[in-house]
């Protein structure tokens, strides 16, 4: 049994200490899960006002609105603050570090401190990485090709290599940390099976971080020594290969990709469980494929290089590996589906946003088939028919499921409820806009749109312009959640601690919960979405 | 004796044993990490000596090998006094855990003097690439890439060795007013850890730069 | 074209081929995913929750539909794979009677060499109904070559020759891209292929400005740079007479064995080929490293693959030279040449 604790009596982790300072040097996992929501969401808006300029431009066809540099140099800043500091820390570091040790019944993450850390390094490299994009700007791309940046770019290079390189090692000890606290902190009783999908989730995610983030951070190193010293690791004229460039970048910036989805699909484990008041059809299923995703996630690398001079055998091995990664995708799209079958299904806003990754997902997936696709690689690659797969699959999805599970946990990290109607709005408005922007860009990338560019043949702007007007739409659509969940903060109606009648641990705390979580540690009977076993608590049925 | 913050059980913590375990995964965890970071420079090492053998070999040739020999031995020996120095401390031997962590540091610190002393010495040789680089050879390409990788991989390695050096002072010096005890003495085991995963890496650095120039 | 074209044309073998596969695919992922969307739907509003304390049939999974829905997509995947392999095969294996042409990537143009010598930029004119294979090499950074309506594409290294292949089926005008971003102007690295009905091609190529072919242009440099000085055709020069050795078989003094090819003969140019070619040793090959450009090295290794077979007498005739069967301009006497032509070195 666990020992409820009457809201009114105790102060809760927001009220429990004042001050600037009581913030800046917490060790509390949910303050430190605000620090980062506070920092990721000015990311995600600076990389999207990086992608409203970019859609701007290419309203025309040709490159009059920024010049040809200045673009390379939108794009650029755009994929690195969206990939660096915004998708790979978002959920992990926001809804991860608040709930993780909730949802196992721990007062703290393993290493308290370790995680204050993290943030501190975020920040450093985030302020160092804008140092570089407003001091001039780095125009090599998120991928940092050589030869052309470790010796034709006469950008910031070395400046955005070193933030970075920081920020990796904040994400590998966040990573760490979770690892530790799953494996060593579950409550008494809670055993594997019996920890919500979001843990499993999050456990593949950290492993993957663990193990993938510290190859992006030699392969960086590699890179400020070769433009520092002028040698050539990379560069052909002293013996080097831009090739290995490539198998080290991807070797880590494919399994990112997983770090950045694999945490929204583990939300939306939980948006379709609670929301249809079920137990995610196939529990087992969708845990093991969370850590298969994981595992074969490292050996698909070379899909990103079908026609940058990779050997015909191991291309043909990368591809039948890159679709093998698909199946336990598909199976998790099938078992999140399943679930809503006779069950009791509500329409609040985070199901609307799990519904959305469902469907966005899905159609983000299957284009992921055709990239697999040998054949049909050699034409797409590089074009906007890749941005589309990989938009459709990191706004669709994760953006979504991050949103999603924003939009859950809000009354239980605010105490407080967000405006429903003005939320459902929201929801379909980013899911209208979103459309609109990443479909005719399938379109564009089959016609042979190649990436980057500021400017394209004439006959294509139709397309470009249906394209930039989503963007728009979708940009609104964003700005309103910043709006009213802000509002909601101070405004909204309070919240209980059960507002959803959902199963989970950190629904049997107040909200907001107490600094410590819990008084006394649960001791777990349950399995995990024991719906039938709970109804007398949440009263149901 | 023990002070009361040595066995500072951190709240969310059931026992201290508990804690220690933690503690030990997450060095664990850490090391997984540094294997996956020299990881990295190993492949590209790999993959390029197997395109320049003959290249990477006149490299080897190079190499002062009395002093990576030495340094070698120098390592190993520290290794031996670290883990002499956590066997102390189990045994509740506060003094001898003193002296031994500080003898381990001062080794390393003798290691550090060594790899500075040879890396002048290439200097003098020219053999610095970006700085200043000369070769004998025709294509002088490959064999200044072999010392693109010396320098980076011992450099890397030194700076982690010089990370160790400073935590075991840091530990001698908490050893000494007597933060640890034969139930407390987890930050000794793990920097020890962390000790051993550096001199592996520096046999392995020995074997892949050292070793192929014997004759 | 109209702007409302949603699909670019289809003007080789390999689009057509490539069509296929794609409209396959798009069937399969569509239909697959509108079920999964109608069902989504369905089950949205089927159960709708309408009592708020309802709690509905706690279904937790069933084992032989997750073995279906695991297994028989996997079949799926592995149809699409093959598919995709076997049409990647195709594009990447060139016919043995390819048309050959040369393609240098530099920032931001692409420059075309036809073996007869013709020259262009950003424009490339190939006959329809035959396979051009392009030889491509980059001055600089990585660059990539695609053309939309030919389904091809290949990143272009520096250093390294890379090959790709078409057979153009309809005459017209094709956009040309670079897809690997390469700096400033990479989005002004365009350019048009012209594929043209063989009257027409002939036509063009008559009109042409080639000044003398390829192989020409390479003897020419095979002198200036020095090269006939010790790759000798008598035979026992400082190095190996370089007849009939393209696409052979070349045993190094490390015992390594390579293919003479075209990757092999730059790095000799280079000094990258690994030391000196057994039966060699004394006399250690100087590198060409910046001193010729890529389109020179192309020119120089046209002529060396033009050679003759070492025991032959013609060297390779081309149009407007006057030079003797030495690779010599006649009357001018080489200091110490003997006249034992013929005789190979023991090691090749």
């Amino acid at each position: 049994m666990i020992a409820k604790v009457r809201a009114a009596e105790t102060p809760n982790y927001l009220t429990a200490e004042q001050g600037i300072r009581s913030w800046l040097l917490t060790t509390d996992h949910k303050r430190i899960a605000l620090l980062y929501i506070a920092a990721i969401t000015f990311f995600f808006m600076l990389g999207g006002v990086a992608a409203l300029l970019m859609r701007l431009e290419l309203l025309t066809p040709t490159a009059d609105l920024v010049q040809p540099e200045t673009y390379n140099k939108l794009f650029t800043a755009h994929g690195v603050i969206m990939v660096w500091f915004f998708l790979i820390p978002s959920i992990p570091t926001t809804l991860g570090n608040f709930l993780i040790p909730l949802m196992v019944g721990a007062k703290d993450v393993a290493f308290p401190k370790l995680n204050l850390f993290s943030w501190y390094l975020f920040m450093t490299g985030g302020c160092i990485t804008l140092y570089a994009l407003a001091s001039g700007g780095v125009d090599t791309g998120w991928t940092f090709y050589t030869p052309f940046s470790t010796v034709y770019s006469t950008t910031h290079v070395i400046t955005a290599a070193i933030g970075i390189f920081i920020v990796g090692f904040s994400s590998i000890l966040t990573g760490l940390n979770f690892i530790t606290t799953i494996h060593r902190l579950r409550a008494p009783g809670l055993t594997w099976f019996r920890l919500p999908l979001f843990i499993w989730s999050n456990y593949a995610t950290s492993v993957v971080m663990v193990l993938a983030t510290p190859v992006l951070a030699i392969t960086l190193l590699m890179i400020v020594v070769e433009r520092v010293f002028q040698v050539g690791i990379f560069s052909p004229w002293l013996g080097g290969d831009p090739v290995l460039f490539q198998h080290l970048f991807w070797f880590y910036s494919h399994p990112a990709v997983y770090i950045m989805v694999l945490p929204s699909m583990g939300v939306v484990s939980e948006l379709v469980a609670a929301f249809s008041r079920r137990s995610v059809f196939g529990y087992t299923f969708v845990a093991f494929a969370s850590i298969a995703i994981a595992v074969i996630s490292f050996l698909v690398w070379g899909h990103h290089m079908f026609v940058a001079g990779l050997s015909v055998y191991s291309a043909m091995a990368f591809s039948f590996l890159s679709y093998l990664v698909a199946v336990p995708s598909a199976v998790k799209v099938f078992n999140w589906t399943a679930t809503l079958y006779k069950g009791s299904v509500s329409w609040d806003t985070p199901m609307l946003y799990a519904i959305g990754f469902i469907g966005l997902f899905t159609i983000g997936g299957m284009t992921g088939l055709f990239l697999a696709a040998l054949g049909i690689d050699v034409h797409v690659t590089d074009t906007y028919f890749v941005i589309a797969h990989f938009h459709y699959i990191m706004v669709g999805g994760a953006v979504m499921g991050y949103l999603g599970g924003l939009h859950y946990w809000w009354p239980k990290i605010s105490g407080r409820m967000y405006p429903e109607t003005l939320a459902k709005a929201s929801a379909l408005t980013i899911f209208l806009g979103f459309n609109l922007t990443f479909f005719p860009q399938f379109v564009l990338g089959w016609l042979g749109m190649p990436r980057r560019y500021a400017s394209y043949p004439p006959e294509w702007q139709f397309l470009h312009i249906i394209s930039t007007a989503g963007a728009t739409i979708l940009g609104v659509g964003y700005l309103l959640p910043l709006v009213y969940l802000t509002w909601a903060w101070k405004f909204g109606p309070s919240a209980g601690p059960n507002p959803w009648r959902a199963t989970g641990l950190e629904w049997q705390v107040p909200s907001p919960p107490p600094k410590h979580n819990f008084e006394v540690t649960p001791v777990i009977t349950r399995k995990a979405y024991d719906y039938a076993g709970m109804k007398e608590e949440l009263r149901l049925g | 004796m023990v002070s009361a913050k040595s066995l500072a059980l951190r709240e969310h913590y059931a026992t201290p044993q508990h804690q220690r375990d933690t503690a030990t995964l997450g060095m664990w965890l850490f090391l997984a990490t540094e294997v996956m970071f020299f990881g990295g420079l190993f492949t590209a090492f790999a993959v390029y000596r197997m395109y320049y053998t003959q290249g990477f070999l006149e490299g080897s040739r190079e190499m002062t090998l009395v002093i990576g020999t030495v340094n070698t031995a120098v390592l190993f020996t520290s290794c031996l006094t670290m883990s002499l120095a956590i066997r102390a401390i189990a045994d509740g031997r506060q003094f001898r855990t003193y002296v031994l962590l500080l003898v381990t540091a001062g080794i390393g610190l003798v290691f550090v003097a060594l790899k500075f002393t040879e890396y002048y010495l290439h200097y003098e040789e020219h053999k610095v690439p970006g700085i200043w680089f000369t070769s004998n050879q025709p294509n002088s390409g490959p064999e200044e890439l072999f010392f693109v990788f010396y320098f980076v991989m011992t450099g890397l390695h030194v700076i982690h060795l010089s990370i160790g050096i400073g935590l075991t002072a840091l530990l001698a010096f908490r050893t000494a007013v007597g933060r640890f005890s034969p139930g407390y003495h987890t930050p000794i085991s793990n920097v020890g850890l962390y000790w051993h995963f550096v001199d592996i890496v520096w046999s392995f650095l020995y074997v892949i730069f050292y070793v192929p120039g014997f004759h | 074209m109209n702007s409302l074209d949603l699909l670019p044309p289809t003007a080789s073998t390999y689009a057509n081929q490539l069509n296929d596969f794609f409209w396959v695919m798009v069937a399969v992922c569509a239909v697959v995913a509108t079920a999964i969307a109608i069902f989504l739907i369905y089950c949205a509003v089927r159960y709708h929750r309408k009592d708020p304390d309802e709690l509905p049939e706690q279904i937790r999974g069933d084992n032989k539909l997750e073995i279906t829905w695991t297994v028989v997509p996997a079949i799926i995947f592995m149809g699409m794979f093959g598919w995709g392999a076997k049409t990647y095969f195709d594009v990447e294996q060139p016919p043995v009677n390819s048309m050959n042409i040369y393609v240098v990537a530099e920032q931001w143009m692409w420059k075309i060499q036809h073996p007869d010598g013709i020259r262009e930029i950003n424009t490339l004119h190939v006959p329809i109904d035959t396979p051009v294979r392009l030889t491509m090499i980059s001055q600089d950074v990585i660059h990539d070559f695609f053309v939309p309506a030919f389904r091809i594409k290949q990143d272009v290294l520096p250093r390294r020759y890379m090959t790709i292949w078409f057979q153009a089926t309809k005459a017209g005008k094709y956009h040309l891209f670079c897809a690997e971003y390469c700096g400033a102007k990479h989005a002004g690295m365009i350019g048009w292929v012209y594929a043209m009905n063989p009257a027409d091609y002939q036509q063009w190529v008559d009109r042409g400005g080639g000044e003398g072919s390829l192989a020409s242009t390479g003897e020419k440099l095979f002198h200036q740079f020095g090269c006939a000085n010790c790759h000798r055709y008598e035979g026992h020069g400082p190095g190996p007479d370089l007849r009939g050795l393209y696409g052979h078989q070349v045993t190094l003094a490390t015992g390594v064995t390579r293919i003479a090819d075209q990757t092999y003969l730059r790095d000799c140019i280079m000094g990258d080929k690994g030391g000196p070619v057994a039966g060699f040793r004394d006399h250690i090959m100087p590198t060409f490293q910046g001193q010729l450009s890529e389109e020179q090295l192309l020119a120089v290794i046209s002529y060396i693959q033009a050679m003759g077979p070492a025991t032959g007498t013609q060297t390779p005739s081309s149009a407007g030279t006057t030079l003797d069967d030495y690779g010599r301009q006649p009357g001018i006497a080489e200091p110490g040449a003997t006249s034992t032509a013929g005789t190979k070195p023991d090691s090749r």
